[in-house]
Formats: structure tokens, C-alpha cells, sequence
């Protein structure tokens, strides 16, 4: 079972809710948490884990022989980023626009050009207090978030309960992230910024085909516009966090919210609980209309 | 004409906040809304569009099933696991076009995508130049770059002295296009060791791209041992700490209304946002 934890606005507690949520279900479960926030990733912060394996993540470039090329400005035509171009007798890459797709590499008719991988960020595999866990790091500088969350991914373990912690936004990262999950979890603060991100949020899942649910983080701020949405447009408000100056300082000292407060983790428990029997109706009605999931 | 872009690596810091508020401060001004994925900065300024524009960026493949022969060349060579089953997952295409230049039954080709719409509009501060990429689109980084430049050419036109750029969160494609040749980044965190990891990470990037950054603590009194850090860290940095606003329910009551905070309340969170517009506009001249 795979559950990602996303936001549209940045700053509402996905992080919060993904870590307690992995810690809550750890003693029960075989729970793993992957961090696909590669920008910023946060959760290590909270579970300060050991590392045993680190990957680099690299996106193949093209590196041209110039002995065997004849400039004819091939790679340059199939090129769809303008990564690589040919200015009468010499050939320049631009790595930083690279997608690393290899058609020009294929597609050169001297078969000039080799592949030469780039990092772009790296990936640390280990354990937090029982669970296994594996985080994304891009490289400052680097602009593509996409490749690094993809190794994130492949670390996924097939008989457990994954919970993926998304980058805020609706944009690629957050899409690469959350594809091929059974339930996504949208975190939200009761604002009119929260509402708006959490319209567009639920648009993208939407158009992933995947069910989702919404966490209230901060009730008792702002106005009861969100939880109107919710109800209006029939998506489960799963739980509701409130306001406390008690887990903002646990949050700012990086502590995990049911470790704080140990109270809470019965709360995370039932949210999963939840999550479970919304996405296994949703899976029983795609298997009764024989569609492949 | 100078321009400061607003960025702080982790989400809900209070970019958009400021943001407001420095137009409601600052004369002679153009704003820009570089957060197109999540563009916020339209619910405090209440904008009237004036110009709408589609935004065409990128290509998607797509295999005509007449003409296909499943010989699955195109699942072998994509390298973004976009196609399976003879069918492209639009979502997953990155549009390099690989699959469509090998095809050998000429079965895929490639159609332009609407990646989202851009906007120039009037609020009662100033033009504001804004943006809604697509659902699921990429190219926000484009769509950024498209925002900035509309912003630099209405500046000019309107002979502002100003472009005040919201900024997205992160230290990615779309940070970078954001950032790239700014005169100034002022960095918005906050006193969590999530809002200090991420602001380490982003003044990475300001300091990789050559560009000056200055930092805001915001709600620096939910934490004041890590406020008291992070001052310590800019200090060791050579970054200025241009303001140290505290924490006040009265920044959530004033987006309710929908209203930048300067223009709801007279307390401590407008004074520091009204000398730190002060400090940044020094800093820009």
C-alpha cells in the first residue's frame, strides 16, 4: 500500500503528518517512509536515521567525438531541449538542459556520441527507529527534481506500507512523486491560500485517477472555507489538527508529533485505518468493472 | 529599475504575505507571481485582468492505434517509463520526441501542449504579472521565465523602480528561473530546524547563481533559541538579517479579508514589514 503525503502549499505539515504517521504504524506494520521532497527534504530531521547505502543520481549527457563527428547537426534537430548544438565545425552541450533521453545519441549516423552520466543529486537508503527509510537530495544548482525522485522510488518495498512525503506545488515533481500511489493524503491549513493550493491539488490527483483525503492541519486559524469544499466536492476530511503552540515548538525543535505527544498516536492509527478501507473500496469497484489498476 | 525575488526553500514561510505587503508599501513598483504551480499572490491583491495569454510549451506523444504495430521499440527507448501498453501516460511524457523519430511504422506523433495561461493584470497597488501553469503540466521554469521577462518589459514601459517577484518554494527548475540575474533575493524562514535546513540549501543556490541575498525571520518568537541561530549562522555567512517579524494570528485574519497586513493592523508585524521594506529597498539602490 502506497500512501503520498502532498500539499499544493508548502508549509501546511506534510512532513509532520508523514513522520508521525510512519511512527505511529511502525510496531504494527512493515512501514517504510521515502522522503521525494528532494528539494527539501525534511523527514530526517524528525526520525534521524542511520544511512547504510548511498546512491548517486546522474542523468546520462552526451559527450561527441569529435573525430568521428562530421557535424551535420543531427543531434541538434532531434534535440526538443536545445541541449546540444552545432555551430559550423564544433558541437556544444548544455547540460543543465539535458533530459538525458538518448536520442541523440541513437539517432547520430556516425554513432559519435557517447553517454556520459551528470549527478544530479544523490539518494541515502537506511533505517529510523525500526522502518526503513531512503530520502532524495538534489544538488543545489541543479534544476531537475524528476530523475532523483524516480531512484527514491525504486527503492519501494512491494509487501509494505509506503508513505512518500511530496515537494509542494502541482508541478512535475510533485506528479512524479505521487504517480502510482493508492491513496494520496492532501495536507491544508484552514486559509484562503490553503483552500486555493488544495483546489489545484486535488485537480492533479484527480487526473492521476487516484482517491484522496484531506488532513486539516491549524484549525482554529482563518475561516471554515476548506472544510465547505471538502464536503461540497465529497472528499473525506480525515482528521483535523488544531492550532497548539505545544506542536508548533515540538515541530520547530524537530520532534515528532507523536512522540511529543504520545496521545496522538491513536489518532495517526485510525487515519490509517481510514485510508485503508477508502482505497480498498476504491480498488474492489475498479476490479468489479475489470479495469487494470 | 531593480528587482528583488522573494524565495525561502521551505513552503509556507510567508513569502506571499510580504509580498503583499511590500505592495502596499512600495511606490513606482510591478509585481510578478513566479509561483505558478500554487500562485497565491492574486487572494490579497484582488486583481482585474486585463490580458490573458495561453501559454504553448512543450510536446506530448501520442500513438495513432491504427497504424501501430506493437512492436514495443517505443516502451524500450523511453526513458521516462511514458509509455506502456502501446499507449503514452501523458503525465510521465517528458516530449523529447525519441519515440516519435525511431517509430518504424510511423505511428506516434507529437502534439503541442497548452502548459497553462499567464496574466497581465490591475490591482490597486500596481500592475501584477501572474501565472496558472496547467494541471500536471511542466515547463514551470518556462512559464516563470515568460512571467519575468512581461514584468521586466511593463516596468520599463511604466518607468517603475521596482519588480517584486514572489518566489516558489524549493531549489529547483522553477527557484532557478525565478532567481536567475535578480538583483537581490530577500529569503523568508522561519525558526523551525526545517525552515534553517531549507534556508541553508536555497542561499546555496543564491550563492551558486551569483546572486545578493538578505534574510527574513519570520514568527521569530515561536522558536528564539533558533531564531538567535539562524542570526548566528548569516552572521558566519555574510548575509544580513534584514527583519525579525514576530508572530501575530492578525497575518491570518488579514488574508481572510484579503487584505495585505500593512493595510489591517497598526501592531508590530506592519512596523517590522515597513522598515524591512526600508532595508530592502537601501539595499536594491
Amino acid at each position: 500500500m502506497i500512501i503520498s503525503i502532498a500539499s499544493g502549499k508548502g508549509g501546511t505539515g506534510k512532513t509532520l503528518v508523514a513522520t508521525s504517521l510512519a511512527l505511529a504504524l511502525k510496531d504494527e506494520h512493515r512501514v517504510q517512509l521515502l522522503d521525494c521532497d528532494v528539494e527539501e527534504p525534511n523527514d530526517h530531521i524528525f526520525l534521524k536515521p542511520t544511512f547504510t547505502t548511498k546512491q548517486s543520481v546522474s542523468v546520462p549527457i552526451p559527450s561527441v567525438d569529435e573525430s568521428k563527428c562530421t557535424h551535420c547537426g543531427k543531434c541538434a534537430e532531434v534535440c526538443a531541449y536545445h541541449a546540444i548544438a552545432v555551430i559550423i565545425d564544433k558541437v556544444l552541450v548544455f547540460p543543465e538542459l539535458c533530459h538525458g533521453c538518448g536520442a541523440c545519441s541513437y539517432l547520430c549516423p556516425e554513432k559519435a556520441i557517447d553517454e556520459v552520466p551528470e549527478e544530479v543529486g544523490i539518494v541515502e537508503i537506511g533505517n529510523a527507529g525500526g522502518m526503513s527509510f531512503a530520502q532524495g537530495k538534489l544538488n543545489v544548482g541543479e534544476a531537475m527534481a524528476p530523475p532523483v525522485i524516480r531512484k527514491v522510488k525504486e527503492h519501494i518495498i512491494p509487501d509494505a506500507i509506503t508513505i512518500i512525503d511530496v515537494s509542494p506545488g502541482t508541478s512535475c515533481p510533485v506528479i512524479e512523486a505521487i504517480r502510482g500511489s493508492d491513496f494520496c493524503l492532501l495536507v491544508t491549513e484552514p486559509t484562503p491560500f490553503g483552500l486555493n493550493d488544495l483546489v489545484l491539488a486535488v485537480e492533479a490527483v484527480k487526473k492521476l485517477g487516484m482517491p484522496c483525503g484531506v488532513v486539516l492541519n491549524r484549525a482554529g486559524i482563518g475561516d471554515g472555507k476548506v472544510a465547505d469544499y471538502c464536503l461540497r466536492k465529497n472528499i473525506t476530511l480525515l482528521r483535523v489538527i488544531p492550532l497548539d503552540t505545544e506542536i508548533a515548538a515540538l515541530y520547530s525543535k524537530g520532534i515528532p508529533l507523536v512522540e511529543g505527544i504520545p496521545e496522538w498516536k491513536d489518532s495517526f492509527i485510525q487515519l490509517f485505518d481510514k485510508i485503508e478501507e477508502i482505497a480498498n473500496e476504491r480498488s474492489s469497484i475498479a476490479q468489479r468493472q475489470g479495469r487494470n489498476r | 529599475m531593480k528587482e528583488v525575488v522573494l524565495l525561502s526553500g521551505k513552503g509556507g514561510t510567508g513569502k506571499t504575505s510580504i509580498v503583499g505587503c511590500f505592495a502596499a508599501i512600495a511606490q513606482a513598483k510591478v509585481l510578478a507571481d513566479c509561483d505558478v504551480d500554487a500562485a497565491d499572490l492574486h487572494l490579497i491583491l484582488a486583481p482585474r485582468t486585463k490580458d490573458e495569454h495561453e501559454f504553448w510549451s512543450g510536446q506530448v506523444a501520442s500513438i495513432d492505434e491504427g497504424k501501430c504495430t506493437e512492436c514495443g521499440l517505443c516502451q524500450e527507448i523511453c526513458r521516462f517509463g511514458a509509455i506502456a501498453d502501446f499507449r503514452v501516460d501523458a503525465t510521465a511524457c517528458e516530449g523529447c520526441g525519441f519515440c516519435y523519430r525511431i517509430c518504424p511504422a510511423d505511428a506516434i506523433s507529437m502534439v503541442d501542449c497548452l502548459a497553462g495561461h499567464w496574466f497581465i493584470s490591475d490591482t490597486k497597488y500596481g500592475s501584477l504579472v501572474h501565472a496558472r501553469l496547467g494541471i500536471a503540466q511542466e515547463n514551470s521554469g518556462k512559464l516563470v521565465a515568460v512571467v519575468r521577462k512581461q514584468a521586466k518589459a511593463l516596468a520599463q514601459e511604466q518607468g517603475a523602480d521596482y519588480i517584486i517577484t514572489d518566489g516558489p518554494p524549493g531549489i529547483g527548475c522553477p527557484v532557478i528561473s525565478s532567481l536567475s540575474g535578480a538583483n537581490l533575493a530577500l529569503l523568508v524562514t522561519e525558526p523551525t530546524l526545517s525552515g534553517m535546513h531549507d534556508l541553508d540549501r536555497v542561499l546555496g543556490v543564491c550563492q551558486h547563481f551569483g546572486v545578493p541575498a538578505m534574510v527574513c525571520i519570520n514568527k521569530y518568537d515561536i522558536n528564539e533559541d533558533n531564531s538567535r541561530q539562524i542570526e548566528n549562522y548569516c552572521h558566519a555567512q555574510g548575509v544580513q538579517v534584514a527583519a525579525k517579524v514576530p508572530f501575530d494570528s492578525v497575518v491570518t485574519k488579514a488574508l481572510v479579508q484579503g487584505l495585505p497586513v500593512v493595510e489591517y493592523s497598526q501592531g508590530e508585524v506592519t512596523e517590522e514589514i515597513l522598515h524591512l521594506w526600508e532595508i530592502v529597498s537601501k539595499r536594491l539602490n
